[in-house]
């Protein structure tokens, strides 16, 4: 009766599956792994690294690991540790003393980092307003637009960068919304945008912000990076802040990857605000019906060491000293941007001293990559404008470069990035930024289509116009829509 | 006018109306051309009474005024009614938690050990791969069909960490719901809870084979057979490879081949649920065998893993999902597609479990001693059966069979008390279980087992 078949004589079942396009992000450090070249780069992915290009456990981890026991196990220490984590969560990007907060008008569930809490969020709203869109800025993060795609709700665009001048779309933006019917949502970056590092200014946002409630739209936020803009987690908190005066019921998905470098643990929390506690709890259990035939609930190790770092003061303060002076603090960058002229005359060495004082007060490893790059391209005497790279803020680099550049970079110099030209600057050190600085400069000066860039005599016509283009028309002003 | 209406919005919001008060109507709301479709009322405008004066307020009413409060899961529920009860005889025997003899919580000691591993060697905390960590997929993948097997050498097996068996199961639904349009999943008649809702919201549909005779208080094998034989062809089959969740009841090794017979014939393919590895027997290897005899045969299959059970990793998360294909092309892309699923899903999986797993497996040493906890605690669970039938056969003077308690495999016995008795179970005994007749017997101690005897037996009597 049994009839054993053979492998060899029947089909699979599988034929019909194709390989699956392989992600953007993690593909840059599939390709990066899979090279033998020892002084390859690695600028995809957006983890942390130091000088010497590993990844680093932060002080406060390790401390919080240690008073952490193995009782975790337990199943009803893990509800009042998840508990845990969802109250200083929402402390931390409401504010403590927030009405939210106090009243917890707020449904709040861990959620497996920014992506789990995005992906809960999309379901919710899926499931709750099942013919609505989901509004993304352009560009964005590329799995953003895979999570919504995934719960089947169309997703739309609204203009935010502009690739000309490198900075914000803002009145494109302010159109995009108006013009967006009443009542829709809109997913939000509110520091640190991914991929651009472009951010509104607080005015900026509040004028967003009341456009938003004439319109009555939902703002989502996408907090990835708090602590990381500008090494205050309070300042990181700002556009949130300025919507909940304005008394928007708002989401927020947060992740602690980046801001504790707890990458692999894989934590976050989604938090939906709300009228009262009542509605807290209708939508929290709904939130959980979804986790639970998604993946059950969120790992506890994670859990337990974030709301051991953010409920513990003294493992706070170790926190919020580490997160200045690992990351990014936007005040050098502003004050960066008032020597900018500086730049387009021959004598950037007095500027530059004036900076190397200020960096060494304020130093931080990213902010040092991001002012030595723009050096040694304007010292290779690059014809392009290389002001954004430390104009924009954040982990990441948009550095404008285009698909072509990108692949000669990975094949020529085996220097890794997502095609989108954006580059992780985490991935910069002291010892590799000159080869990058080099290589970036050959294949920028090598664009086929733009021989013009030879001609820097044609080129300093452009910025006597102030016209900050990387390039021709034809290579450079392509849409931004970039691996989305 | 905006800027008029966000300085009303500073008015405390204690003031505010409760959603209650706004669905009665007691509202008055003012009008404007601002009104979202979907509610009739203004959720732009809400007035409010501070002192005697109404004042119009711009602030969002929350848009999810309709939700209602989902119902509560019917396991996890049950820890929850149990921790609310003050009666000193209270007794848990519904989640499927193992408990040691005292009834606490148990961590394995090569758990404890790997977890100190881990703490010295100071590991980064690194961004696993979509697909997880290398070193756990290989000894996942090795430990359910042997490192020897045939599948694993010609690399033809898929393997993706996942959350838990949970999250192993959902990621199989998704690929199921992908590239099978419209093929059904067969689950067994009763099956653990949660495999109905994963298949809802991956949006597979499914429907049922026989599997729980109340009659004999076993296997209903040829209402099994006669439902998978009806089934459409090419249809995928959940079973569970051993210690069935929640009856305890497992088809024989004689049984199995004829399932598989059955399966072969119809075209259908085997999805496995393997949550219990090692509990079942005490030994890790032999209740893996259901599975290993598919594979043997050349079919393809598909097995989800979950280490919360026999490593007592519940809270860590860790799983796998396995598709044996008929080829390692097949295998790559397969692979390829199930990381597709998870990348909008969780991006990548948590790594602390995984490294936990793939430290106590990939050790001799480690994985030895696992062997010997796993055999301890199924042998604690074997020994509660015994006492719990020695106990239930001596003070029932009726003569019913009570046979069905050894018989049964693995943390679970389905008592087969009806929903009434159940009730009767917790209100007047204090034992908690899961309205089906499930009792967890890692949640028994010996100690216990007459008192839940007297209980069963005046259940089972008294009430009907």
């Amino acid at each position: 009766m049994s009839t054993a078949s053979t492998c060899a004589t029947r089909c699979s079942w599988w034929d019909h599956v194709t390989p699956a396009l392989k992600d953007p992000i993690s593909a840059v450090t599939q390709a990066f792994l899979a090279d033998p070249c020892p002084y390859k780069i690695n600028l995809g992915v957006g983890a942390y690294r130091d000088d010497e290009g590993k990844p680093v456990v932060l002080q406060c981890v390790r401390e919080a690991e240690a008073k952490i026991e193995a009782s975790n196990f337990l199943e009803s220490t893990s509800t009042a540790l998840s508990s845990k984590l969802v109250e200083e969560s929402a402390k931390l990007v409401y504010g403590e003393d927030s009405d939210v907060i106090k009243e917890k008008r707020f449904a709040g569930i861990p959620a497996l980092s920014g992506t789990g809490a995005c992906r809960l969020f999309a379901e919710f709203q899926k499931r709750f307003y099942p013919e609505s869109r989901i509004y993304l800025p352009d560009p964005t993060w590329s799995n953003h637009r895979n999570i919504w795609r995934e719960v089947h709700v169309p997703d739309r665009t609204f203009r935010y960068y502009h690739p000309d001048s490198k900075s914000l779309n803002f009145m494109a933006l302010m159109d995009d919304v108006k013009n967006a019917p009443d009542g829709s949502f809109f997913l939000l970056h509110p520091c640190a945008h991914n991929p651009t590092g472009v951010d509104p200014t607080d005015e900026q946002w509040r004028e967003i912000s009341s456009l938003f409630k004439v319109k009555n739209h939902f703002p989502f936020f996408d907090v990835a990076y708090q602590g990381f803009a500008s090494g205050d987690v309070e300042g990181d908190a700002k556009a949130i802040r300025i919507f909940l005066e304005d008394g928007h019921s708002i989401g927020c998905a947060q992740s602690f990857s980046k801001n504790m470098g707890l990458y692999g643990h894989r934590v976050g929390v989604l938090s939906v605000l709300c009228n009262d506690k009542i509605q807290a709890m209708a939508i929290n259990s709904q939130l959980q019906q979804i986790s639970r035939t998604m993946y059950g609930s969120p790992p506890i190790h994670g859990i337990s060491i974030v709301s051991k770092i953010l409920s513990d003061p003294d493992i706070k303060a170790i926190w919020l000293k580490e997160v200045k002076v690992y990351l990014v603090s936007s005040f050098f960058f502003r004050f960066c941007t008032l020597f900018d002229f500086h730049y387009y005359k021959d004598d950037w060495t007095d500027s530059l001293s004036i900076i190397s004082k200020c960096y060494k007060v304020m130093a931080t490893r990213i902010h040092r990559m991001r002012v030595i790059l723009r050096e040694a391209l304007e010292r290779l005497e690059s014809p392009l404008n290389w002001q954004h790279i430390t104009n924009q803020v954040g982990m990441f680099c948009f550095s404008g470069l285009n698909r072509a550049e990108v692949y000669l970079l990975e094949k020529e110099f085996h220097i890794y990035m997502t095609p989108d030209g954006r580059i992780s600057m985490a991935g910069v050190t002291t010892k590799n930024v000159d080869y990058l600085a080099n290589a970036i400069h050959e294949v920028t000066a090598c664009d086929q289509d733009a021989k013009i860039l030879h001609n820097t005599d044609a080129y300093k016509i452009n910025t006597d116009i102030r016209f900050t283009s990387l390039g021709t028309s034809k290579t450079r002003a392509r849409g931004m829509n970039l691996a989305l | 006018m905006a800027s008029s209406m966000l300085s009303l919005a500073s008015a405390p919001p204690s003031a505010s109306l409760s959603s209650h008060e706004i669905e009665k109507g007691k509202l008055n709301l003012g009008n404007s051309s601002l009104c979202f479709k979907k509610d009739k009322t203004n959720p732009f405008m809400k007035t409010k009474s501070v002192g005697r004066i109404s004042m119009a307020v711009a602030s969002n009413v929350s848009r999810f005024e309709a939700i209602t409060m989902a119902p509560p899961d019917p396991i996890l529920g049950v820890s929850e009614a149990f921790k609310a009860d003050n009666h000193e005889l209270k007794l848990n025997l519904g989640v499927g938690a193992y408990r040691t003899e005292e009834l606490q919580p148990y961590v394995l000691d090569v758990v404890k050990k790997a977890d100190k591993l881990l703490l010295e060697k100071g590991e980064n905390r690194e961004y696993l791969p979509i697909e997880g960590l290398a070193a756990f997929n290989k000894v996942t993948a090795e430990l359910l069909f042997g490192a020897d097997n045939p599948v694993i050498k010609q690399q033809r097996v898929a393997t993706v960490q996942g959350l838990s068996g949970t999250g192993s199961l959902r990621l199989a639904a998704a690929l199921i719901e992908r590239y099978f349009p419209g093929a059904k999943v067969l689950i067994s008649s009763p099956t653990w809870g949660n495999h109905k809702n994963i298949f809802n919201d991956a949006r597979v549909p499914w429907s049922e084979y026989r599997y729980y005779d109340p009659k004999t208080v076993g296997l209903d094998f040829e209402g099994m057979i006669a439902d998978i034989k009806a089934a459409p062809e090419g249809s995928f089959i959940l079973l569970h490879g051993c210690a069935h969740n929640p009856t305890g009841i497992d088809p024989t090794p004689e049984q199995w081949e004829t399932i598989a017979d059955v399966i072969q014939e119809k075209n259908h393919i085997p999805f496995f649920d393997i949550a219990y590895q090692g509990f079942a027997s005490g030994s890790l290897d032999a209740d893996a065998s259901s599975v290993r005899m598919f594979v043997a045969r050349g079919m393809e299959v598909i097995a989800a893993q979950s280490y919360s059970k026999n490593l007592g990793l519940y809270a860590e998360r860790i799983g796998a999902i396995n598709v044996v294909c008929s080829s390692s092309d097949a295998a790559a892309r397969v692979k390829s597609q199930l990381k597709r699923i998870a990348r909008p899903m969780y991006s990548n999986p948590p790594v602390h479990g995984a490294r936990i797993v793939a430290s106590i497996v990939g050790d001799a040493t480690l994985f030895k001693e696992w062997n010997a906890e796993m055999e301890m605690m199924a042998g604690r669970i074997m020994n509660v059966r015994q006492k719990l039938f020695d106990s239930l056969s001596s003070k029932d003077k009726s003569g019913k069979d009570w046979s069905f308690v050894l018989k049964q495999i693995g943390m679970f016995s389905f008592t087969g008390l009806n929903k009434a008795q159940c009730d009767n179970m917790t209100n007047k005994w204090h034992v908690y279980m899961t309205k089906d007749g499930r009792i967890s017997l890692a949640g028994l101690s010996l100690a216990k087992c007459e008192y839940l005897a007297d209980a069963i037996i005046d259940s089972y009597h008294n009430v009907s």
